[in-house]
């Protein structure tokens, strides 16, 4: 505990040493250096403090009565393992990838804090050391989405975050305050103890949903996402995809699983709905994008969605009383958690490969980079399969638990629930589905065909650190998904921390199967499909060869009989997302296309002009910011009246709230 | 002395308060206002000065002392001078009529009674009617800074308004001196930042009608 905390110290330390430095060259290998070091340390911490009984100390620091108190259980430990490994493997990609920042100053002191904030949200144990490192954590990331606030839209960008991350963490506040009680006390040992009025919990719930969904990105609080993870280095965006919205995640399944108290069936409802919206919105307005990191960011929204999917149907199956199911899913969305850390990390490294060889994050403008750039599309096509849910990758193994978790369900006693969750179970099929395509659409224009531009074509591979960091994550995400049951069994104590039950032990099974539920039902060897894969393909290709194409040839390629056209004429990203923008993006984001074609002689060019409107700023975000608007508009009015009017409206206030008194007592 | 002797004399002091509260809300020229605030100053420096006695609390003796020495001799004083210098004493204010004010402080008295009596319903007696009839002052007070549009008279309104609050904090066996004191000099030190104001305010607006203030921001808006 001492070493752990040493460590975010360290980060800190770290920091200061950042603007110290700053503008010296090897300030960024220094601090970039640094925090790998740390991070993988507090991995290592992590990944055996798992399975250790809770340790904790308490810090004279913070309110004076409370003093500020950390604790490191089995939940804190696995997530402590999300936010250090991810920090290690970026803080890895960072060491290349920093040196094409313009302006490292504004980067370097913010990135340890934003670490130490991420590690100490997660080990907090009392409301305020939690809101306080929340906070920070929200501030230090906001300073790196605006850190390069020249470009348009950046600030724009920080501002939306900076509102939306301030809303989040009243939500919380509020909600710790709802949890803590009368009594105040805010230690979460104190939380745990207080029983909170069965009228209260919806209140609480909602307060943690809006709280912790707005950081994680749940639709509907999730519009800061794709505006900040662009905006952000490219690191740094991976930092906050990957590891900052699983923070948000263990927020809430620190509150609803262990603060709130036992469950009541209903308190699933919300995740799940709102869950299987964000899966399958986040999916379809990634697919409507063009810009390889706003593709990235939705896609993160998506993976957001299946794992609350995944958390309500723990709480589901945890209050109706079935342990071994809540483990399963409560298992599910921690395994989705770990599998979206290593490949979006891997994705994002990607994306900011893409911008340091070509300058542009537009897919469009990219094309035939396999060439170029050999080893991270490698990687990168490695974390497409993986993030598409994929065998033998990690991403079907978590996807495929959670469709078992909702396999289970008809054993859930209650009839709603009965009529949800299979209706959730379809949004999430749809999802997989989509996020294939997606990614298919991502991969294949950008790496596949020609290029389209004369800076696509003249791309060229990055550095070392960057490809060591991409590669080992790919590996890792192979590697996991061969071998699932090892995350299951390190899971464990985290499930039965939370709900009580869990799986059976995987790692004893025969030939390193997973079986979730019992042999009867349902198994998967991630092992077996790899070997079975490789050795289909492998015969296959040779047959081609043998049977085939016995000599190679050298032929022109076929041009549908126009020749020499330019590589305009290939099927683009916008094209390929057609059929699903016309068949869900008229309904759901009023999609509509149309041709502005001049009249004869007019020598414009014609133009295919598509317009997609965002459902969630129509109708939630822009009446609010009407409503505010009009408020303050008739508020204004008030800054402009006499001293007698303002006495007379504190001498009215003070009568009527009187006469209140007067008429209740 | 019997313990009803005591709550008549101390309910006595505390509803001539409010009888003069309403002298004072019907006052409307400035000489015969600082007059009304000497003596509902006074009657509030008897009025601890019985509480001292009846609650054998010799502390209280000296918060009488302040209040008849600061707001019964010297503040009023004070404000005299000021309004012969300033040449107030023939101006007559009209900002709310009389009558309306009148009706309208009876009727916060009424509401004062009404809820102060039920509230501390457990209360010691003693306490019970000195609280509400210090609420009624307290709801007098506001009235009055509410419907003057002279500074002094609103100044006059805000001490008279401190003056039920020190009623109802003796009244309640609580207050400490310490607070009491800090109160005192703290109402003093108001009271010569609000001189010092007045006379800024009369030096560039020739008037120490507020309104003058409104109408220079409402010409800056």
């Amino acid at each position: 505990m001492a070493l752990l905390l040493s460590c975010v110290a360290g980060d800190l330390i770290l920091s200061v040493l950042a603007v110290i430095l700053s503008g010296w060259r090897y300030a960024t290998p220094i601090v970039y250096g640094g925090t790998l070091v740390i991070s993988a340390i507090l991995s290592g911490i992590a990944l055996f403090a798992v399975a250790q009984s809770p340790m904790s100390i308490t810090l004279p620091l913070g309110l004076p009565w409370l003093g500020a108190h950390f604790r490191l259980d089995a939940l804190a430990a696995a997530f402590l393992l999300i936010v250090n490994f991810g920090g290690a493997g970026v803080s890895l990609y960072a060491l290349g990838y920093g040196r094409h920042e313009p302006e490292p100053g504004r980067v370097l002191p913010f990135y340890p804090v934003f670490l130490a904030a991420m590690n100490l949200v997660v080990i907090a144990a009392d409301a305020y050391s939690f809101l306080l490192a929340w906070e920070l954590m929200s501030l230090a990331s906001w300073a790196l989405v605006i850190a390069r606030h020249r470009t348009n839209g950046n600030l724009r960008a920080g501002y939306i975050y900076l509102l939306m991350a301030s809303a989040g963490t009243f939500a919380l506040l509020f909600c710790f305050g709802l949890l803590a009680g009368a009594q105040g006390n805010y230690a979460f040992a104190a939380i745990r103890a207080h029983h909170l009025a069965p009228s209260l919990t919806g209140l609480a719930l909602a307060l943690a949903l809006i709280g912790a969904g707005s950081k994680a990105g749940l639709v509907p609080f999730h519009v800061w996402l794709p505006l900040a993870h662009p905006a952000a280095p490219s690191h740094v965006s991976a930092l906050m995809s990957g590891v900052m919205t699983k923070v948000a995640i263990y927020a809430f399944i620190r509150i609803v699983f262990d603060l709130m108290g036992p469950p009541q069936w209903w308190w699933s409802v919300a995740p799940l709905l709102l869950g299987g919206a964000t899966a399958a919105l986040g999916v379809l307005y990634a697919l409507m994008e063009t810009d390889i990191k706003r593709i990235l960011a939705y896609s993160t929204i998506e993976n957001v969605g299946i794992i609350f999917i995944a958390i309500g149907l723990a709480l589901a199956f945890k209050a109706s009383g079935l342990a071994g199911a809540a483990a399963l899913a409560l298992t599910a969305a921690l395994f989705h958690v770990l599998n979206h850390m290593l490949f979006k990390s891997v994705l994002f490294f990607g994306a900011g490969t893409l911008i340091v060889s070509t300058g542009t994050r537009d897919i469009e403008k990219l094309g035939g980079l396999i060439n170029r750039l050999p080893y991270s599309s490698a990687a990168v096509l490695a974390a497409s399969i993986a993030i598409s849910a994929l065998p033998p990758f990690n991403g079907f193994a978590s996807e495929w638990l959670v469709f078992q978790s909702i396999l289970v369900s008809p054993q859930l006693p209650q009839m709603g629930l009965k009529l949800i969750v299979p209706g959730v179970g379809v949004l999430l099929a749809l999802a997989a589905a989509l996020a294939a395509a997606c990614f298919v659409r991502a991969f294949g224009i950008t790496y596949l065909g020609r290029p389209r531009t004369p800076a696509a074509a003249a791309a060229r591979e990055v550095d070392r650190w960057s490809l060591a960091a991409m590669l080992g994550l790919a590996a890792l995400c192979l590697f996991v998904g061969l071998f699932p049951g090892l995350a299951i069994d390190w899971l464990q104590p985290v499930a039965s921390a939370m709900v009580s039950g869990r799986m059976p032990p995987q790692s004893s099974i025969a030939w390193l199967s997973i079986v979730p539920v019992s042999a009867s039902r349902s198994s998967y060897n991630g092992l077996l499909l790899f070997g079975f894969m490789v050795a289909a393909a492998t015969i296959a290709a040779a047959m081609v060869h043998r049977f085939a194409s016995r000599a190679v040839r050298i032929a022109p390629f076929w041009d549908c009989g126009y020749p020499n056209l330019g590589p305009q004429v290939q099927y683009s990203a916008t094209s390929l997302s057609q059929p699903i923008r016309r068949v869900f993006g008229s309904v759901t984001f009023g999609a509509h296309e149309t041709v502005d074609m001049p009249a004869p002689e007019d020598p414009r060019p014609a133009k295919l002009v598509r317009t997609i409107r965002d459902p969630v700023w129509d109708f939630l975000y822009a009446p609010i910011a009407v409503f505010i608007d009009r408020a303050a508009g008739l508020l204004n009015h008030i800054q402009f009246l006499t001293i007698r009017v303002y006495l007379a409206m504190v001498f009215v206030a003070l009568v009527a709230l009187l006469t209140v008194l007067a008429l209740w007592g | 002395m019997t313990q009803a002797f005591a709550f008549d004399v101390a309910h006595m002091f505390a509803g001539l308060l409010v009888l003069v509260s309403f002298m004072m809300l019907y006052q409307d020229r400035l000489l015969p206002l600082i007059d009304a605030l000497t003596l509902h100053s006074l009657l509030l420096a008897f009025s601890v000065a019985w509480q001292a006695y009846v609650q054998d609390k010799p502390d209280l003796y000296v918060t009488a002392f302040i209040a008849l020495a600061f707001k019964a001799i010297i503040i009023p004083m004070a404000f005299r001078r000021m309004v012969v210098r300033m040449n107030l004493h023939r101006e007559i204010e009209t900002a709310v009529g009389t009558g309306i004010t009148m009706l309208i402080g009876i009727g916060l008295v009424a509401l004062s009674m009404d809820l102060m009596l039920r509230v501390t319903a457990g209360a010691n007696a003693l306490v019970r009617e000195d609280v509400a009839l210090a609420l009624a002052v307290v709801l007098l007070g506001l009235l009055m800074m509410v419907t003057r549009r002279n500074a002094i008279s609103q100044v006059i309104g805000f001490m008279s308004l401190e003056n039920g609050l020190i009623l109802a904090g003796t009244g309640a066996r609580g207050m400490p001196l310490v607070v009491e004191i800090s109160v005192a000099f703290s109402v003093l030190i108001a009271f010569i930042v609000i001189g010092i104001f007045l006379f800024r305010i009369r030096e560039r607006f020739d008037t120490v009608d507020l309104q003058a203030l409104d109408n220079i921001r409402e010409a800056r808006r």
